[in-house]
């Protein structure tokens, strides 16, 4: 009969089998529920730790790597940064509003479940192009994230956003968090044996049952049927948690720390137990509820909102208890660790479920055959075709196009600055920078990926979103310390799907260990397809960094008659890029070589440059190539430049490459500029000057000119039309 | 000299308007939403955020918690109380304040610097600044539009009680992020003391973070018990 019941909920036989051994028995129909969401995808990483084990995690920085509620480094002074990325795709591709909304929930609770006071937000974003159904679900998400962020008071300071056709079905919503926490502060989810467990914060209702399973599987045609499986958000009760949380922790009033996520009080519980090589005894009774008459299964598997759980230290029950009373929020045990190492629940006074917390907490993991899509190789393969085009047009249509059409009328929705840390505003640089105040510590933050490079190459497109990752840290005078990971992918089920996740964690390895920045956190979302279609592989990589925050640089030209310096070479390629489909509308071609030593000397060179005073005036040539970068240097002052291009064609004015960076110095301090540039054996070239209220470009083929003002109105109006439209 | 910051559930610019009162070395002190005595304190500071979730308006529930009762009492005294935006609307919904903030016209929040002019400057809060001069402050909120009825608006004008007011940073045309009427961004009572205004001086006050031009506005408050 559980045999039936495992096939009708989806189990595989195989899994069935295990389950059967692992227990020496047949399970009850509260236990299969158990394993049915501990072992989805979403909680157990079935496809892909194997892989994920072989990523480098070590670093003099790091104090906590993954595995926790989010990763840790150390930034200085005594200071240190937890940090992570979560997704909230499925839901979001549902109820736009909630799933973005409480995405954004979820990763606060996960970063100050380590102790730490949430700081910063950023958000990244995929869609289809933004028409029709693809823009009510950007106009919902972009919604969703400033209703939660903006009410709990944790600025969202910047993030990355693309549309493109492969996230039409299946958008992707990504977010990440940063928090700042005392080294000694650091909180694990731990309990030592026979420590009560507290329940706190909201109460238990049916909502978002079932959401981490709903997430390990394909969207299908009836998606509005899902609704139930999404949460409902209230940032003022995640406000009121988030103080009562923090203030326990500043009191030292707790010995572990645990977010209720994914698969509510089971995951929490059974992670907890597991990771303190313990088990737990679960009182249903005990639980807050909205509801009348919840069954054990919905109060196991409810993902109801801002909740968390808390293990006082010893002798520190009540205070604990007074602290969340007088935040009005329930705080009461509902658990209690015990020496059999089992998952025991307790309902009306009866045992409705006791299953080895071993065996909720270790799912099977499946190395699966790898095969490329041909179809994506002779995309890749395909030669670039001869391009002709006027490059006054191309520069304006390339600045109008969505993916680098100005991101401002997003970004103003978003309390920004609230915290008073932001010390670098969203489209004043390539990373936010928050300030640790009280210190000249800043730490510097970015999230980045290229859907065309990696689906075109997912190897290499993984490389690339590292690399960019950490050359816009880098780029605003900070060094890179650590990276997490948000992994979006189709099915692993397919050899075409593993290949892609396989490549991708292969990709994220090979940069990671080159440019000596490891992964602390991350998380994997698997699944996202729609209609037998595969988004392009999505690594989204979010870059910490740390810096003197007297010493930074800003992208927009400031000073007139500043010399304007490219690091790395003029030509780029057109492979796989914005020049490329803004004038055939279509993507193919190899995206550009990376060269991850070449890019680690770049991304230093930048560094010193920046700290030893020499430039305040730094931006990453990416999308769109060098006029492209030389336009968005221009807008945020409204102070133009003159240079000169002497390679010809598309390749140098829009051509793509890694490695490059544009920089000014004032015209005394350039020839020490240029000695640390040649020191370092890196090719630049000298390009011209700031100044007057145009940017004019002279080319072997004759001058190109256009206002600053006209271009800027050309790049500021799409999203604005898009979201206030 | 010692401020009160009124934490109600839900504020969450309560720690920037501390940094900014410590910066000018004004010693700053949480007064829960329960509180119903603000003996000893200076002044009271009434910071933005989400009061009690802005659930049913902004500012409204928290209009009616406990601590406001002493707030108007300490206003009536004559001693100084400011609201920076769900402060202000809180000062409005309380009726320290006269009109109401509606929904910005372009129906949702916004954050961003605007320009802010200085109309008076014979109160504490502006003494330092020039009259006329137009400061860059941040806003950041869904509910700024300053309303009030003609009377009250022509009553605000005729005894100058409008104390900041939107204005063009450089040209640009659309300078009122709201609609605010009469370009309104800040007004104080009859008696000089309390203070509302949208924008948020206390985000302006570190050349860190890349403006300063709200520091002044807190200097001011020091100066005044000096003087």
């Amino acid at each position: 009969m559980m045999e039936a019941l495992a096939e009708e909920i989806g189990i595989p036989k195989e899994e069935y089998r295990e389950i059967l051994q692992r227990l020496g028995r047949e399970p009850n129909r509260v236990e299969l529920l158990l394993f049915k969401v501990m072992w989805s995808e979403h909680c157990a990483y079935k496809n892909s730790r194997p892989l994920l084990k072989e990523l480098p995690k070590e670093g003099e920085a790091v104090l906590q790597g993954p595995g926790e509620n989010a990763g840790v480094v150390r930034i200085g002074e005594g200071w240190a940064v937890a940090f992570k990325i979560e997704s909230h795709n499925h839901p979001s591709a549902v109820e736009p509003f909630q799933g973005a909304a409480t995405g954004v929930g979820g990763i606060l609770r996960d970063i100050m479940s380590m102790g730490a006071r949430p700081i910063a937000l950023l958000d990244s974003l995929r869609f289809g192009p933004p028409e029709g159904r693809s823009r009510y679900l950007f106009k919902g998400v972009v919604s969703g994230i400033a209703f939660y962020g903006n009410a709990i008071g944790v600025p969202t300071v910047g993030g990355d956003l693309y549309f493109h056709e492969g996230y039409r079905e299946n958008p992707l919503v990504n977010a990440m968090c940063l928090g700042l926490l005392k080294e000694e502060h650091l909180k694990k989810s731990r309990a030592s044996l026979g420590r009560p467990i507290y329940y706190a914060g909201a109460k238990t209702g049916r909502d978002g049952i079932g959401g981490a399973a709903f997430a390990s599987r394909e969207l299908k045609e009836e998606k509005e049927e899902d609704r139930p499986a999404v949460q409902v958000g209230d940032p003022f009760l995640g406000k009121l948690l988030m103080e009562a949380t923090l203030e326990a922790i500043e009191r030292d009033l707790v010995e572990g720390v645990q977010d209720m996520g994914a698969a509510g009080l089971t995951s929490s519980l059974a992670e907890l137990a597991h990771k303190s090589g313990l088990g737990v005894e679960l009182n249903l009774d005990l639980v807050p509820t909205r509801e009348e008459g919840m069954a054990p299964e919905e109060l196991l598997l409810s993902e109801s909102q801002e909740r968390m759980v808390l293990v006082p230290k010893a002798g520190k029950e009540a205070e604990l208890e007074a602290v969340f009373r007088r935040w009005g929020l329930d705080c009461v045990p509902v658990a209690r660790t015990i020496p059999e190492r089992v998952f025991r629940v307790l309902y009306r006074g009866k045992v409705v479920a006791e299953v080895p917390t071993e065996a909720l907490a270790e799912a099977p993991t499946y190395v699966r055959l790898a095969q490329e899509d041909p179809e994506i190789r002779r995309l890749r393969e395909r030669p670039i075709p001869p391009l002709e085009a006027d490059p006054k047009e191309v520069l304006k249509g390339l600045l109008a196009s969505p993916n680098l059409a100005s991101r401002e009328a997003v970004y103003e929705r978003y309390d920004h600055q609230v915290g008073t840390r932001t010390a670098l505003l969203p489209g004043q640089g390539d990373a936010a920078i928050l300030w640790i105040k009280g210190t000249h510590l800043g730490v510097a933050a970015k999230v980045d990926q290229n859907p065309r490079y990696s689906r075109l190459h997912p190897r290499l497109g993984a490389m690339h979103a590292l690399a960019e990752a950490c050359r816009n840290v880098s780029v605003v005078g900070a060094r890179p310390l650590a990276y997490t990971d948000g992994l979006n992918l189709g099915s692993p089920e397919t050899p075409e799907g593993y290949y892609e996740l396989k490549e991708t964690v292969e990709g994220l390895k090979e940069a990671s260990a080159a440019l000596g920045v490891p992964v602390v956190s991350g998380n994997v979302s698997l699944y996202n397809e729609a209609g037998g279609r595969r988004i392009p592989p999505t690594a989204m990589v979010g870059v910490v960094g740390v810096l003197d925050v007297r010493r930074r640089a800003e992208m927009g030209f400031r000073r007139p008659g500043e010399v304007v310096v490219l690091i790395g070479e003029e030509r780029g390629s057109l492979g796989a890029s914005e020049v490329l489909y803004l004038l055939t509308k279509e993507e193919f071609g190899h995206p550009p070589a990376l060269d991850l030593r070449r890019e680690k000397a770049v991304q230093e060179t930048i560094r010193d440059l920046i700290a030893s005073g020499l430039t305040q005036t730094a931006h990453d040539v990416a999308e769109g190539g060098l006029l492209v970068a030389l336009a968005e240097m221009t807008f945020p002052y409204g102070l133009g430049a003159t240079v000169e291009v002497r390679e010809e064609g598309l390749e140098a004015l829009f051509g793509e490459a890694p490695s490059r960076i544009l920089f000014t110095v004032e015209k005394a301090r350039l020839q020490e500029a240029t000695l640390l540039l040649e020191e370092r054996g890196l090719p630049y070239r000298i390009l011209g000057e700031t100044g007057g209220k145009t940017l004019t470009v002279l080319t072997p083929k004759g001058v190109l000119e256009w206002e600053v003002a006209e271009l800027k109105a050309l790049w500021q109006r799409p999203l604005r039309e898009v979201l206030d439209g | 000299m010692r401020w009160a910051i009124v934490r109600f559930p839900g504020s969450n610019c309560d720690e920037d308007a501390r940094f900014a009162l410590e910066k000018v070395g004004i010693r700053a002190e949480y007064v829960w939403h329960t509180e119903r005595d603000l003996k000893g304190f200076d002044g009271v500071f009434l910071p933005g955020g989400f009061s009690y979730g802005d659930y049913l308006r902004a500012g409204a529930l928290a209009a009616k918690s406990p601590v406001m009762e002493a707030v108007r009492r300490f206003a009536e005294e004559g001693r100084y109380v400011v609201g920076v935006c769900n402060g202000f609307q809180i000062l409005t919904e309380a009726g320290l304040l006269p009109g109401a903030l509606l929904a910005n016209l372009n129906l949702h929040f916004t954050c961003k610097e605007v320009g802010v002019q200085v109309e008076r400057n014979d109160l504490p809060f502006t003494r330092l600044y020039p009259r006329g001069k137009v400061l860059r402050l941040p806003i950041a909120h869904a509910e700024g539009r300053y309303y009030a009825d003609p009377e009250t608006l022509a009553r605000l004008e005729g005894e100058g009680l409008v104390v900041f007011r939107y204005a063009p940073l450089k040209d640009e045309a659309d300078y009122n992020p709201n609609g605010s009427l009469h370009d309104i961004a800040g007004i104080v009572n009859e008696g000089g003391n309390v203070l509302g205004l949208m924008p948020h001086p206390e985000r302006a006050v570190d050349e860190v973070l890349g403006n300063a031009d709200g520091l002044p506005f807190f200097l001011g408050l020091v100066k005044e018990v000096v003087r």
